[in-house]
C-alpha cells in the first residue's frame, strides 16, 4: 500500500518504472485490476454460455450427439450423446459459473474497481494490496472450479442452489471430489468478494474528493456501496453453510444428516438468506450503471435522483427479509409464507419507483440511441417483463404451480441476462474507451445488440409456455414425459434461438479484440458525460488525477442553463 | 514501510477514521455475520434435538475451559494497556503488554489444542452426532481466529520492538486491538452457548 501510494506521487510527477510483472499482473492498481476482472469473467461468461448450449442441445434433440461432442470422455457423454450425470454437472456449473463467477465479478468485480476511484476522485483503493489480493484470490477459486471437471465422479451435480442431503451425501448424488472443489471454490471466491467489499466500503467513506458530497455520488457508485455492504453482510453466511456443508462431506459431521437429527431444511434457509441479497448483488450495479448511461443518452438530468437512491437503499433492505419467498413448496407454515409473499410483493415499489424515474429521465429528452443507449434501454423494458414475471411467483398460490418449472427459468433470465447482462454489455461499451483508450466500432456494436436482442427474446420468452404447461426446470429428457412431448417443438425452437443467441455474440467479441489495437483513438470525453473519469486522459495514469478534482455539481447536468455545452463537468465551476 | 505518511496523506475527507480502522470494523461486521451463521445453526439443530442432547460437562472438561475463557479475557485485558501504553508512547510497556498478549493468546490456543487431543482420545469426533459437528465447527473456527491473530499480533509485537509504533501513529495496535477484542467477545458467547448451557 505505501508502495503504491508513492508512486502515485511519482506518477504525478511524470516518472515511474514499474516491472511488466507489477504493471499488468500482480499490479495494485485499481484500474489494472478491474481489467483483470473483466477478462476473467468474460471468460467465464463464455464458459457458462458453451456448458448452457450443450444443456439446450439435449433438451432440444435428445438422445442425439451433441456436434463436436465427440471431443468429451466417455465419463461424460457416451459417443457425443450427454449422460444424465453430465447433465446434472451442465446444470449447475452453468448456474454456478454464471451467477459467481461471471455475472458477479463482471459488475461488482470489473466496474467496482474501475469507476469507484475514478468516479469519486481518488488515486486509488484505500487498500491496494488487499485489492489485488482480492482479484488473485478469486482466481484460484475460478481455477478450482474448473478442476472439479477433471474429479473423478464428475463434477458437481446437485444445482447451483446445491441442496442439502443431496449435496451433503455423496452416496447420494454419486459424486464427492466434484462438489467438494465446488465448496471450497466458493468458499474461497467468498473470501475474495469479502475483501473486495471491504475495500469499496471504505474507499467510497473515506476518499471522495472535496466536493463530493454524498448526494453528488453517480447512481452507480451509490448502487455499488450498497452492493457492497450487501456482499459484505451476505457473503459470510453463505460462507458459513459452506463450510457445514464441506464439514459433512470430508469430516463425517451430521449439519444436513436427517438420520443423526441434522436438518436439509437449514441448508435451504442459510442458503436463501444469503441467496436473495445475491439477487439484488446483482442487479442493483446494474441499475446505477443504467441511470448513469439513460441520463447521458437522454441529455437530461436523471429523474429524482434522490428517490433513485432511497429506491436502492430500500431494495436492499428488503432483500434481506424475503428469503422465503424461494421456499414456498418446502413445507413451511402458511402464515409465514404470507408475511414472505407480503414483504416480497413491497419490493415491486422501490423497483416501479425506479423505473418510472428511467422513463421520466427519456420524457422529451434529446436521446442519443448510441450502443450504450439501446443496451439500457433493452435493461429497463427486459427488467420490467422478469419483475412482472416475479410477481407471479410471489403469490403463494400461483407459486404452487409454477414452482421448479421453465416459469421460473424463463424468470430468473430475464432477470440476469435481459437485466443484468444488457446493463453489462452497455457497461462495456460505455467505457471501454477509458479503459483502453480506443472506440469500439458502433456500427458492429449495433448489430451485436440487435441480434442479441432478438434472439434472446426467441430464446427465453417461450420458456414462460413451457413453465405454463409444467414443464420441470432440471429434466433431462422432456420425452420421456407423455403430457411434454406435444411441446418439444418449443423445446427446439428455444434451442435454435440460444445457439443463434451464442452466434450473436461473435461480433462483440471481434470488436472487443479488434478494437484494442485497431480502434479509432478514443478522445478524452468520447460520451459528452459528467463524470470525473472523462476528465482524465483514456486510459487515466496510475494514480489516476495530476491534481485532486474539486466537486462542484451533481453528476447529471446535461441541458444546464449555466452553460452552453449541454454537459457540465462535475469539477467545471460556473461562473455567473 | 512508511504507512504512517501514506495514511496522513489520504485521511483528509470521509468519516474522520483512517482507512484501516475503518477497514477492520466493516471486516468485523462480516465476522459477525459468518459467527452469526454458526451460532444460529447451533441454535436451531439444538432446539431441533432438545432431548437428545447431551449435557455439555458430561463430555468436556469445563472448569479447564473455564481456566482458558480467564487467560484469553486477562489478554484482552493486556491489550487495553498495550493500547493505553502506545497513545502515551511509552514504549517499554508497549512492548511488555503487547507480549502479554501474545503469551495469552498463544496459550489458549495451546489449552484448545489439547483439549482437543483429548475429546478425541476419548472418542469424542466431528462424527459423533450434532454435538460433536457443532462442538469442532464452532470452536474450531474461532480457534482458527484466535491464531491468526496470534500471527497478526506477533508481527504487531515485532514491529514495537522495532520501534515503530510513535505517539503520533499507533494505528497497528489500535487495529489489532480491534479484532482481539472481537474474537475475545465471540469467545464468551461459545464458551456461554456451548460449554455451560
Amino acid at each position: 500500500m505505501t508502495t503504491a501510494a508513492v508512486h502515485h506521487e511519482a506518477a504525478a510527477g511524470g516518472h515511474h518504472e514499474l516491472s511488466f510483472v507489477r504493471k499488468y499482473i500482480f499490479s495494485t492498481d485499481h484500474k489494472i485490476i478491474g481489467i483483470q476482472f473483466l477478462f476473467m469473467s468474460l471468460f467465464f461468461l463464455l464458459v457458462g454460455g458453451l456448458l448452457a448450449m450443450m444443456m439446450r442441445w439435449q433438451l432440444g434433440y435428445p438422445g442425439k450427439a451433441v456436434p463436436g461432442g465427440g471431443v468429451l470422455p466417455e465419463t461424460m457423454a457416451s459417443g457425443g450423446v450427454i449422460l444424465p450425470e453430465f447433465y446434472n454437472s451442465l446444470v449447475t456449473m452453468h448456474g454456478t459459473f454464471m451467477v459467481f463467477f461471471a455475472i458477479m465479478p463482471l459488475l461488482v468485480g470489473v466496474y467496482g474497481n474501475y469507476l469507484i476511484p475514478l468516479k469519486i476522485g481518488a488515486p486509488d483503493m484505500a487498500f491496494p494490496r488487499i485489492n489485488m489480493a482480492s482479484f488473485w484470490i478469486a482466481f484460484g477459486a475460478g481455477i478450482i472450479m474448473l478442476a472439479g471437471f477433471f474429479a473423478t465422479g464428475g463434477h458437481a451435480a446437485a444445482g447451483w442452489t446445491s441442496y442439502a442431503p443431496l449435496s451433503a451425501r455423496s452416496d447420494l448424488s454419486g459424486v464427492h471430489m466434484g462438489q467438494v472443489l465446488w465448496l471450497v471454490g466458493l468458499i474461497v471466491l467468498g473470501l475474495s468478494s469479502i475483501l473486495g467489499s471491504m475495500n469499496y466500503i471504505t474507499t467510497v467513506v473515506n476518499l471522495r474528493a472535496p466536493g463530493m458530497t454524498w448526494f453528488r455520488l453517480p447512481l452507480s457508485i451509490w448502487a455499488l456501496f450498497i452492493t457492497a455492504i450487501l456482499v459484505l453482510l451476505a457473503m459470510p453466511v453463505l460462507s458459513g453453510a459452506l463450510i457445514m456443508l464441506l464439514f459433512d462431506q470430508t469430516l463425517g459431521t451430521h449439519f444436513f444428516d436427517v438420520s443423526a437429527g441434522g436438518q436439509p431444511l437449514m441448508w435451504q434457509h442459510l442458503f436463501w438468506f444469503f441467496g436473495h441479497p445475491e439477487v439484488y448483488i446483482l442487479i442493483l450495479p446494474a441499475m446505477g450503471i443504467v441511470s448513469d448511461i439513460i441520463a447521458n443518452g437522454s441529455r437530461k438530468p436523471i429523474f429524482g435522483y434522490h428517490s433513485m437512491v432511497f429506491a436502492i437503499g430500500a431494495i436492499a433492505f428488503l432483500g434481506w427479509i424475503v428469503w422465503g419467498h424461494h421456499m414456498f413448496q418446502s413445507g413451511m407454515n402458511p402464515m409465514l409464507g404470507t408475511s414472505f409473499m407480503i414483504s416480497t410483493m413491497v419490493i415491486a415499489v422501490p423497483s416501479a419507483i425506479k423505473t418510472f424515474n428511467w422513463m421520466g429521465t427519456l420524457w422529451r429528452g434529446n436521446i442519443h440511441f448510441h450502443t450504450p443507449m439501446l443496451n439500457a434501454l433493452a435493461f429497463v423494458s427486459m427488467f420490467v417483463i422478469g419483475g412482472l414475471s416475479g410477481i407471479f411467483m410471489a403469490s403463494t398460490p400461483v407459486d404452487i404451480f409454477q414452482h421448479d418449472t421453465y416459469f421460473i427459468v424463463a424468470h430468473i433470465h430475464y432477470v440476469l441476462f435481459g437485466g443484468s447482462l444488457f446493463a453489462i454489455f452497455g457497461a462495456i461499451y460505455f467505457w471501454y474507451p477509458k479503459m483502453f483508450g480506443r472506440m469500439m466500432s458502433e456500427r458492429l456494436g449495433k448489430v451485436h445488440f440487435v441480434l442479441t436482442f432478438v434472439f434472446y427474446n426467441l430464446t427465453f420468452f417461450p420458456m414462460h409456455f413451457l413453465g405454463m404447461t409444467g414443464h420441470m426446470r432440471r429434466i433431462y429428457d422432456p420425452t420421456q414425459y407423455e403430457f411434454l412431448r406435444p411441446y418439444q417443438g418449443t423445446n427446439r425452437l428455444i434451442t435454435v434461438g440460444a445457439f443463434l443467441l451464442l452466434a450473436s455474440q461473435l461480433p462483440f467479441i471481434w470488436n472487443f479484440f479488434w478494437s484494442l489495437r485497431k480502434g479509432a483513438k478514443a478522445p478524452l470525453n468520447p460520451w459528452r458525460d459528467n463524470g470525473l473519469e472523462w476528465t482524465v486522459p483514456s486510459p487515466p495514469p496510475h494514480g489516476n488525477f495530476a491534481t485532486t478534482p474539486t466537486v462542484h455539481h451533481g453528476p447529471y447536468e446535461y441541458s444546464s442553463p449555466l452553460t452552453t455545452d449541454d454537459y457540465l463537468p462535475q469539477n467545471q465551476e460556473v461562473r455567473p | 514501510m512508511s504507512h504512517a505518511a501514506a495514511d496522513a496523506h489520504l485521511l483528509e475527507p470521509g468519516a474522520g477514521v483512517y482507512h484501516k480502522k475503518l477497514g477492520m470494523w466493516v471486516f468485523l461486521a462480516s465476522e459477525v455475520m459468518f459467527f452469526t451463521a454458526l451460532i444460529g445453526s447451533y441454535i436451531i439443530l439444538r432446539f431441533g434435538a432438545a432431548e437428545s442432547w447431551p449435557v455439555p460437562s458430561t463430555v468436556l472438561n469445563i472448569p479447564v475451559t473455564a481456566l482458558n475463557t480467564f487467560i484469553l479475557i486477562c489478554s484482552s485485558v493486556s491489550m487495553v494497556k498495550a493500547y493505553a501504553a502506545a497513545v502515551e508512547g511509552d514504549q517499554k510497556r508497549l512492548r511488555l503488554w503487547l507480549l502479554v498478549t501474545v503469551i495469552g493468546g498463544a496459550t489458549f490456543v495451546g489449552v484448545q489444542v489439547f483439549e482437543y487431543t483429548h475429546l478425541i482420545h476419548e472418542h469424542f469426533l466431528p462424527s459423533s452426532g450434532l454435538f460433536g459437528s457443532t462442538f469442532y465447527t464452532m470452536t474450531g473456527f474461532h480457534g482458527f481466529h484466535v491464531s491468526m491473530g496470534v500471527i497478526c499480533m506477533t508481527w504487531v509485537t515485532i514491529q514495537a520492538f522495532r520501534g515503530r509504533y510513535t505517539r503520533e501513529n499507533y494505528h497497528g495496535v489500535e487495529v489489532i486491538g480491534l479484532y482481539w477484542h472481537f474474537v475475545d467477545l465471540v469467545w464468551i458467547i461459545l464458551f456461554t452457548i456451548v460449554y455451560l448451557i
